[in-house]
């Protein structure tokens, strides 16, 4: 070892009420290193970061910083120390200027009573100078676009004199444009000798600009090393921990005349989709891939009738139809599982059957009265087709785990008889097991059923071992498919190479 | 007594809650004043009181299930009397006999033009709500001024004086010994309570109050579906009007102002969660009954109508800090 | 990197850029736009004596105003003003009668440690038990205006009990035009609503605690993390409001002379009124004492000037609802397009 390390973690352990989120993670970060910390939503990522930042106490293993054991460290002290967090939702003001947002952290830790806008002002714009960027100081934090609030953000970190910046899933809400400005800030961030620690459940960028990597699984470090030793397979399969021995999808022949379910042609949203063609034929199963802000939960919204004032057409079973509300696209048969389970998806505090059949409701009516025992009788069979793993239906639904949530969803959809399936990260905070087995129902869906299925993913193991095709998309347009037919390992280092490509 | 016991554990907490309360102050009440508060006149006056209350209660927790409020209910009941007593007396003269005689033709007229404006009061509310997006405080506020102004404008200040005979019957009247407006009343809540526990646009309010954004996702038609449960709330609204210018024989814009207040009580105290996702029927009638028996007996003790003010106000606190802990334990 | 590739999207120049950064400027405009027109339909209008009554009108509204305007700013609302107010000046002239004291600064102090006791109370249900500041304001303010009609007297004190240096104190002038029987005076208690404004005003802009409030509107878990005391600043909201409320309620009964229990019923939907007005938010986290001044000026201008304008005053009401809903509509078209605004570029 040539140095030490900034920060170091030795069997960290926490657990809460009883389960627990940290089982013996080690973890070293060296000063001015970029390091990135992977694993799936749910694999004790979050309560690391709060580990090092001090918010969570921990209740086993040491944290040493600068070769110096930190018994007691709390938010203060880690703030002292030189870490800071930058959190996903940023944790500004929206309300206050950017002026503002930069400086007030400051006057709070100086223990001001009285502010100067003069003195605010003098270290916002130190701020910004300092991270070599040009901001509208004036401006209110909730004018500016996602990338611009991370960079607020940022730039108020580093005012801290921080020595290890830690950042949760930068990269999420922008695009891939915003992305490699994102890199060139933190490379010239990295040349001050800071180190910096990226969070994300998206591999795909952590490849471009870490050095070492450490993934996580089920609050345990499953990898680590130089990120040269990995690819984007390999860390997606060290973060799920599925095998690549899945069976590769071999969709039903289809017939070269037949109608396909849904045909999408010169599909254009303003400023998100240009010009999207392709079809899903039924029993198909066809994946999307790209990078982020590359259009493709834009393409599902759309779909979905959450997109109104779209241009092209869209057919589906060779009719026309318009989908500029959500009620069109689900009575055109088009079912839509969406990215966020917990805020998009479910009816948290409600129960496992009436979220099962919220979509149904005016189906299962007659004359405006619902029809309980019948809803109770299609929930209860849901349940059982689907296998999600409850005693009862009575149960609220938020009590289940990631996967069985899943289970509900889809089995909601499938209630609709729906003729179009689309999954938007179908297995994101899904444990292996239950994964494979949503993969299952799934393929048989569209094999049994007829259902034409989109499925769009970051995982790029599951796209290539369940689709028929699988389509890229770049900057809101569709960039050609992957040629089907080829077994999953030459698949997925097909489809990495050509996302690689894209960026 | 285990099969009892699992049943008496399912029931919902803020239920089980009140009606120890409705025990305790019957029995507080049968304690401290016996002679007074036990007689059958004390419960039949509730029948007739309660009920323009109660629909205001269920018309407010209507509207808390998707996280709004509706302030603008006593202006609506206000308009909706004045209106159709205005139509009273323009069809059979401001006074005598062929005012108080209006056959039942007429009345019903009366009673359409009141719960239409119930209607359209809701309608107004729901589209600045649901589709305007303005927050259902300031919009019903507002609202709720504007509905008061009318009917200031349209009567000069002073009341409406003398509805027909039939229309005091639907505040007055009995019914096989049962008063009227109870028997309205109990209709009424009972039909709300289907909507909400067996139709689609019940279950779909109350999914919208868990989580708009989900029922978004989910297809459920959100803006049509709040907007109704404003339009239900007027309509509730309305009626509560017509009771209350049917038992008083009389309409005025200022009428009912301390109801606003203890009907958010009775909604908040029934169960009724004001941020949305849930509320009952059946948490409003025994709220409404537990602080009618309270607010007789308290009337009966001689405590002024103002120390009665002030104990519905503590109520609703004390309520909230019940809610409170127990949410934290829960 | 290119700097430049991170744009805001408000417009950096012109009308609109003030108007986005400033509303302030809007509600001037109308209240310029409104004096016009009142006084081109009856130039009565401007004439010292009217002018002199709107501004005098303006004080003890402006001065509740405040009040509100500190808890929109968090993101609350608050109906229990008026009933505090009422019992601060009802309480505190009650006492100067019983112990037949008469002066001036220890009655307002008296009334304002009324007031800013009875706003601690509502922070603690709002803070302590995480109630909706509506539900909460609405059953302290009920409580608190029965248990002063019921428990202490629902009987008004007229001018000849009311403690005459009081009475004499709130009718200083600062100004007089004419003499005799035609003269007219400025009321020198807008000077003490200027000087309370100005308070407010350097509270909000320039101190910690103030910044807290604005800070508190924007999130509460980002101030929390920030490191600002959520709690103190919720206390020092509601506490501040209150205590605002008892002085000018203190100063209501000073300036018309009677102490009524049953006074200011009703008045909480014009004080809110003239506070949305004034383009403060109620989600919080937007506002300015400016605005809220301009706001109430133009709300005492427009419900004071029916009778100049010859519209009978049974209209108020409509007026009023008017106002409240077409200002709540333009703020609520402001936030969508500013939600609409942010949301672009979101998704992957």
């Amino acid at each position: 070892m040539a140095e030490a390390a900034l920060v170091e973690l030795r069997e960290i352990s926490k657990q809460f009420a009883g389960v627990k989120a940290l089982g013996g993670v080690s973890l070293s970060i060296r000063p001015g290193e970029i390091h990135c910390l992977a694993g799936e939503n749910g694999s004790g990522k979050s309560t690391l970061i709060k580990v090092m930042s001090g918010v969570n106490r921990i209740d086993g293993g040491t944290v040493l910083v600068d070769g110096k054991e930190e018994p007691a460290l709390d938010p203060r002290r880690a703030i002292a120390l030189g870490i800071q967090v930058i959190y996903q939702d940023f944790s500004l003001f929206p309300n206050l200027t950017v002026a503002e947002n930069l400086s007030i952290g400051a006057e709070l830790r100086e223990g001001r009573r009285v502010v100067s806008w003069r003195r605010m002002r003098a270290h916002a714009e130190e701020a910004v100078r300092q991270l070599g960027v040009a901001l509208d100081l004036d401006t209110t934090v909730e004018m500016l676009p996602t990338a611009g609030k991370q960079l607020v953000a940022i730039a108020r970190a580093l005012m801290a004199q921080p020595r290890l910046l830690i950042m949760d899933e930068p990269t999420t809400a922008l695009t891939g444009r915003e992305v490699e400005v994102l890199f060139g800030v933190v490379r010239e961030i990295q040349a001050r000798g800071i180190a910096v620690l990226f969070v994300s459940h998206k591999m795909r960028e952590m490849l471009d600009i870490s050095e070492r990597l450490t993934v996580l699984r089920s609050g345990r470090v499953v990898a680590e090393g130089p990120i040269r030793q990995f690819d984007e397979a390999a860390i997606t399969r060290a973060m799920t921990g599925a095998e690549l021995d899945e069976v590769a999808f071999e969709g039903p022949a289809l017939a070269a005349d037949a109608v396909p379910r849904l045909a999408v042609s010169g599909l254009s949203v303003a400023g998100e989709l240009d010009d999207v063609s392709f079809a899903v034929g039924a029993g198909e199963i066809v994946g999307i891939a790209g990078l982020l802000g590359s259009g493709r939960t834009e393409l599902a919204l759309a779909l979905f009738g959450m997109r109104p004032n779209y241009a092209g057409e869209i057919r589906v079973d060779g009719e026309t139809v318009r989908l500029d509300a959500v009620r069109r696209a689900t009575e055109a048969g088009i079912a839509y599982v969406p990215e966020d389970r917990l805020t998009e998806g479910l009816f948290l505090p409600e129960t496992i059957n009436r979220n099962i059949v919220a979509a149904s409701l005016p189906a299962l009516s007659r004359w405006g009265l619902l029809r309980g025992r019948e809803a109770d009788r299609v929930a209860a069979d849901t349940i059982r087709a689907m296998t999600v793993a409850t005693p009862t239906g009575e149960r609220p639904v938020m009590q289940l785990s990631g996967g069985n949530q899943q289970r509900v969803l889809i089995g909601r959809w499938l209630l609709r008889n729906p003729r179009l399936l689309i999954l938007n990260g179908p297995t994101v905070g899904v444990d292996v097991g239950s994964k494979a087995g949503i993969h299952r129902a799934i393929r048989q869906l569209a094999v049994e059923k007829g259902l034409g299925v989109i499925m769009i993913s970051d995982d790029i193991p599951e796209l290539c071992a369940n689709c028929n095709r699988i389509l890229l998309m770049h900057r809101g347009r569709l960039r050609g498919a992957l040629p089907s037919g080829l077994p999953p390992a030459e698949r997925e280092a097909l489809l990495s190479e050509r996302l690689r490509g894209l960026s | 007594m285990s099969a009892l016991a699992s049943r008496l554990r399912r029931i919902d907490p803020a239920i089980a809650q009140l009606l120890l309360l409705t025990v305790l102050v019957f029995a507080g009440m049968s304690f401290l004043e016996p002679r007074r508060f036990l007689r059958p006149y004390v419960f039949e006056s509730i029948t007739f009181v309660a009920p323009e209350l109660g629909l205001l209660a269920v018309a407010m927790m209507v509207t808390m299930l998707t996280g709004g409020i509706d302030l603008s209910v006593i202006g609506i009941a206000n308009l909706a009397g004045i209106l159709a007593g205005m139509f009273f007396h323009a069809v059979g003269g401001a006074h005598g006999p062929g005012l108080a005689g209006l056959a039942a033709g007429p009345v019903l007229v009366g009673v359409l033009i009141a719960l239409g404006i119930g209607l359209l009061g809701g309608a107004l509310n729901g589209a600045l709500v649901a589709k305007a997006k303005i927050t259902p405080i300031l919009a019903t506020i507002g609202t709720g001024q504007i509905f008061t102004g009318i009917a200031l404008v349209l009567t000069g200040g002073p009341a409406i004086v003398g509805f027909p005979r039939s229309w005091g019957a639907i505040g007055n009247g009995t019914l096989g010994g049962v008063a009227v407006p109870a028997l309205v009343f109990l209709l009424a809540a009972g039909a709300v309570w289907l909507i909400l526990a067996r139709t689609s646009f019940g279950v779909g309010l109350k999914l919208i109050g868990t989580s708009a954004r989900a029922a978004r996702f989910a297809g459920l038609r959100t803006v049509r579906t709040v907007w109704l449960s404003y339009v239900l709330s007027g309509v509730l609204a309305s009626l509560s009007g017509i009771i209350l210018s049917g038992r008083t024989n009389a309409a005025k814009s200022d009428y009912g102002v301390s109801y606003l207040l203890q009907a958010v009580l009775i909604a908040v105290l029934g169960g009724t969660n004001p941020a949305g996702g849930r509320g009952s029927v059946p948490g409003i009638v025994l709220a409404l009954i537990a602080l009618m028996l309270l607010s007789s007996g308290l009337q009966i003790m001689r405590f002024s109508n103002f120390l009665v003010d002030f104990i519905w106000g503590a109520f609703l606190l004390l309520s909230i800090a019940l809610n409170a802990l127990r949410t934290r334990r829960g | 990197m290119s700097a430049a590739a991170i744009p805001a999207r408000t417009p950096r120049s012109g009308l609109r850029a003030l108007l986005s950064r400033q509303p302030e400027w809007a509600v001037a405009a109308l209240a310029l736009g409104l004096m016009l027109v009142i006084g081109a339909v009856n130039p009565a209008f401007w004439e010292p004596a009217n002018l002199f009554s709107l501004l005098r009108a303006n004080v003890v509204t402006g001065i509740l105003a405040l009040g509100v305007l500190l808890v929109m700013l968090s993101g609350g609302i608050d109906v229990s003003f008026p009933a505090f107010a009422i019992a601060a000046m009802y309480l505190t002239i009650k006492g100067m009668i019983a112990v037949g004291y008469d002066g001036v600064v220890l009655p307002f102090v008296v009334a304002t440690l009324i007031g800013l006791g009875l706003g601690l109370l509502n922070a603690v249900f709002v803070h302590g038990l995480r109630m909706i500041p509506l539900i909460v304001t609405l059953g302290t303010g009920t409580a608190v205006r029965g248990l002063l009609l019921g428990g202490v007297s629902a009987s008004q004190i007229n001018i000849d009990e009311m403690p005459q240096r009081l009475i004499a104190f709130a009718n200083t002038q600062l100004l007089t035009i004419g003499s005799g029987d035609g003269h007219v005076g400025l009321s020198a208690m807008v000077l003490v609503y200027l000087l309370i404004a100005a308070g407010v005003h350097l509270l909000l802009r320039h101190t910690l605690a103030g910044r807290g409030i604005y800070a508190l509107g924007g999130g509460e878990e980002p101030a929390l993390r920030a490191g600002f005391s959520v709690r103190n600043t919720r206390l020092l909201i509601y506490g501040l409001a209150g205590a605002l409320a008892g002085f000018a309620g203190l100063l209501h009964g000073s300036m018309i002379w009677v102490a009524n229990p049953r006074d200011m019923a009703g008045s909480e939907i014009d004080v809110i009124a003239a506070v949305v007005l004034g383009g403060a938010s109620i989600f919080g986290g937007r506002g300015s004492v400016a605005g809220t001044m301009l706001g109430v000026f133009t709300f005492v201008l427009l419900t004071n000037s029916l009778i100049i304008m010859h519209i009978d005053t049974t209209w108020q009401r409509v007026v009023v609802g008017l106002v409240v809903v077409g200002a709540a509509g333009i703020t609520a078209w402001r936030d969508q397009r500013r939600q609409r605004g942010a949301g672009r570029g979101v998704g992957s």
